[in-house]
């Protein structure tokens, strides 16, 4: 078998497509800005140099590996080119650490440290940029920019938006959008893999924390928390706890300490959306009008088909999100109380996701003109307040969330992972509602973290086609084969993020292979533990329709100005 | 918004290579020989013509010390100020001509949009330094003297 010589070790070629991959699989961590697999090779930041057996110097990320080759990780000539860089890199960065979003999980911070930098012999000569705070969902500071690429080609690459790239060039090269416009006058969906690829603070999530401890401190509020599926299984991560544990009923305890007065669970508004999206599949199927039909959940996918594709803005499901609905059922049942006890409903919504921030704005998603979602604040804003408030998170005692609509089926809560939505929306028009049936779907091809899924079903005597996309470039090659009318489906269901919510923009960082594994494998374990596997089974959903919803389906569960 | 004609030139010139990405730099080349420059409200259009985003037209554009976005003068004047113009003394010219179009620190183009001034590293003609061109005419050995009777020239050729 072919081999390298990796620090006097022997390490097989099999397949690698440069150095890097084999440097990692022999178990070293070689430290890198740039070097992300699921994009492509840049060879900017230069960390993972090696040398050779001669004293030649390469950058291993853009490096064939070539069978008898012999490198070194780690000799003193690398140790100071090393040195140096990252030197250069801090002489034109922000330094202001302590009060930097990223303190503590920055990954420029860790490899100076790593590297044995104590001091910065330069001075930072950089005018001071001003930050971007026009999205409701992303910070963009440049002057903490390493200018290493990672969202730029995460935009145009995996989510084909491209709303930032490089500008100028040379000391006066940043990363910006065209014109340097505000994040918010582009075509930016809000998604966040921009901001979970970057090493520094440049890009960050906007944060809402004050707010919610403001509402939380005032006694004429009524505090009212939902909790996304994708955010249960990753907050561990934080309070060291396994890779996709679901932490559910510890957070249930941790808000109810901080003072939040109802915690529910999002995973309920999913079972509305079950129900809704459901209806809406089987009415245009009937008519045969506006097919495929497009899941509405994501509101980084809906923004994407708006801005790039508005000739498919129709297919989008009329649906709100889980989100949305939860919302303005929660503010419909509250109305009569608030008025009794002249009371405020604040509805807090605590998710993966950071372009969650942005839907509650879409004037589309109020109801009768009032803002459902007050708040929307994401998985590292929670763990944030956790900490704050001095919770030792794992020490906590399990607690269930409050009813009535803390209650939600396992199909509800695989809406974190791709294809989770198909397989509920599955179970629940499949007329045998069997474990095996359940099986079948599981198998059919919808699970998985292909870019692309296909599948088919025979419904009740029909069969429907099926596909299921994550990453808004797949999603971008599922709508062009449409138009060209290559492709055929009935039902497309689109995350923005790859592999769905579990990484969404507002997760704790990082997000690696082994993580996004745990996630995955924590939704589904908390399927497998519901004793409720399909909505129907849900008998609030039932109620809500019945005593909260009671013919208003449109007004409540559906955007405004959108004709069914 | 620009007048349409602008719109249909890009029309006419992407037509002339084909909507690919890779025809991005003569497209945008051609724009800016038409029009001295490259109306930045042409850059989207441009972009969506040939199926990349605004951003990375932006990119591309501002990379090129030779594309500007902004409106030049009739006349552009580019000094050289390589080491050979340099050391015979290229900056004496450069700021004679910075008086005489009374041009204020950072600005290049004069309010009348009748000259440009630009400085180049090298224009390959260092035996006649020091060097510049006017709309790519060369006028060598020049002086502070020289300079002002060319600036007077063209000011006067501007008005016949």
């Amino acid at each position: 078998m072919d081999y390298i010589t990796i620090d006097g070790r022997c390490v097989p070629l099999e397949g690698e497509k440069n150095i890097l991959m084999l440097i990692r699989k022999a178990g070293i961590d070689l430290p890198t800005f740039c070097y992300h697999s699921e994009l492509s090779v840049y060879g900017a930041c230069r960390m993972c140099m090696v040398e050779d057996e001669k004293g030649r110097i390469m950058a291993s990320c853009s490096e064939q590996p070539r069978p008898g080759m012999v490198i070194r990780t780690n000799t003193k000539k690398l140790r100071k080119y090393r040195k140096l860089i990252v030197e250069l890199l801090l002489a034109s960065h922000c330094r202001d650490c302590t009060v930097c979003t990223r303190n503590g999980n920055c990954e420029l911070q860790s490899i100076a440290f790593k590297v044995g930098i104590h001091n910065v012999r330069f001075k930072n000569t950089k005018e001071l940029e001003p930050i971007d705070i026009s999205s409701p969902s992303i910070v963009r500071d440049p002057n903490k920019c390493i200018l290493c690429g990672d969202c730029v080609r995460t935009c145009s690459e995996i989510q084909a938006v491209g709303a930032i790239d490089f500008a100028n060039r040379g000391a006066k090269a940043k990363v910006c959008p065209a014109f340097d416009r505000p994040l918010a006058e582009t075509d930016c969906v809000g998604c966040g893999q921009c901001r979970v690829v970057c090493p520094t603070g440049a890009l960050s999530v906007k944060t809402n924390v004050t707010d919610v401890w403001d509402a939380i401190a005032d006694p004429d509020t009524r505090v009212v928390a939902q909790i996304a599926p994708a955010v249960r299984i990753a907050v561990g991560d934080k309070f060291g706890m396994p890779k996709g544990t679901n932490v559910m009923g510890k957070l249930v305890a941790a808000l109810r300490m901080m003072g939040f007065d109802k915690v529910y669970d999002t995973n309920f508004g999913a079972d509305l959306t079950v129900m809704e999206e459901s209806k809406e599949l089987a009415e245009r199927l009937e008519k045969g009008e506006n097919l495929p039909l497009f899941t509405s959940c994501c509101p980084g996918w809906v923004k994407f088909c708006e801005t790039k594709y508005p000739e498919f803005a129709k297919n989008i499901s009329t649906c709100r999100s889980p989100q949305g609905m939860f919302s303005s059922v929660v503010k419909e049942y509250y109305k009569e109380q608030d008025e009794a006890d002249g009371m405020k409903t604040f509805v807090v919504s605590i998710m993966p996701c950071t372009a969650k921030k942005a839907e509650i704005l879409r004037p589309d998603n109020f109801t009768d003109g009032r803002q459902d979602t007050d708040r929307v604040i994401t998985t590292i804003e929670i763990i944030r307040m956790i900490r704050q408030a001095g919770i030792q998170f794992s020490e906590l005692k399990n607690e269930a969330p409050d009813m009535p609509f803390g209650m939600a089926s396992g199909a509800a809560s695989i809406f974190g992972v791709t294809g989770g939505v198909s397989e509920a929306v599955l179970r629940h028009l499949m007329a045998d509602k069997g474990f095996s049936a359940f099986e079948q779907i599981k198998f059919s091809g919808i699970r998985g973290t292909e870019g692309i899924k296909e599948a088919s079903f025979d419904l009740n005597g029909r069969e429907i086609k099926i596909a299921v996309v994550h990453g808004l470039a797949n999603a971008g090659r599922v709508l062009e084969g449409i138009k060209a009318g290559e492709l055929h489906y009935d039902f497309v269901e689109v995350m923005a993020c790859r592999n769905g919510c579990i990484a969404g923009g507002g997760q704790p960082l990082p997000i690696g292979t082994r993580t996004k594994n745990g996630r995955i494998e924590g939704i589904y374990q908390v399927d497998r533990d519901s004793q409720m596997r399909v909505t129907d089974e849900n008998p609030i959903i039932a109620q809500t329709y019945r005593e909260i919803i009671a013919g208003n389906e449109h007004k409540l569960l559906h955007r405004a100005g959108i004709e069914e | 918004m620009l007048d349409k004609s602008y719109y249909e030139k890009v029309d006419e010139i992407v037509a002339g290579y084909g909507d690919e990405s890779r025809y991005l730099i003569p497209v945008i080349q051609d724009v800016q020989s038409e029009y001295r420059y490259l109306p930045p409200e042409l850059l989207k259009y441009i972009a969506e013509k040939l199926h990349i985003t605004e951003a990375k037209a932006y990119s591309v554009a501002t990379f090129y010390e030779n594309f500007s976005l902004e409106p030049k003068g009739k006349y552009i004047i580019k000094v050289c100020d390589g080491t050979a113009c340099h050391v015979r003394k290229s900056t004496d010219v450069l700021n004679m001509i910075r008086d005489l179009l009374e041009l204020k620190p950072g600005q290049n183009t004069t309010d009348d949009m009748m000259f440009t001034l630009e400085t180049v590293s090298c224009l390959g003609a260092c035996g006649l330094a020091p060097v510049l061109t006017v709309n790519d005419v060369v006028h060598p050995s020049m002086t502070p003297e020289k300079v002002t009777e060319l600036i007077y020239e063209l000011r006067e050729e501007a008005q016949a």
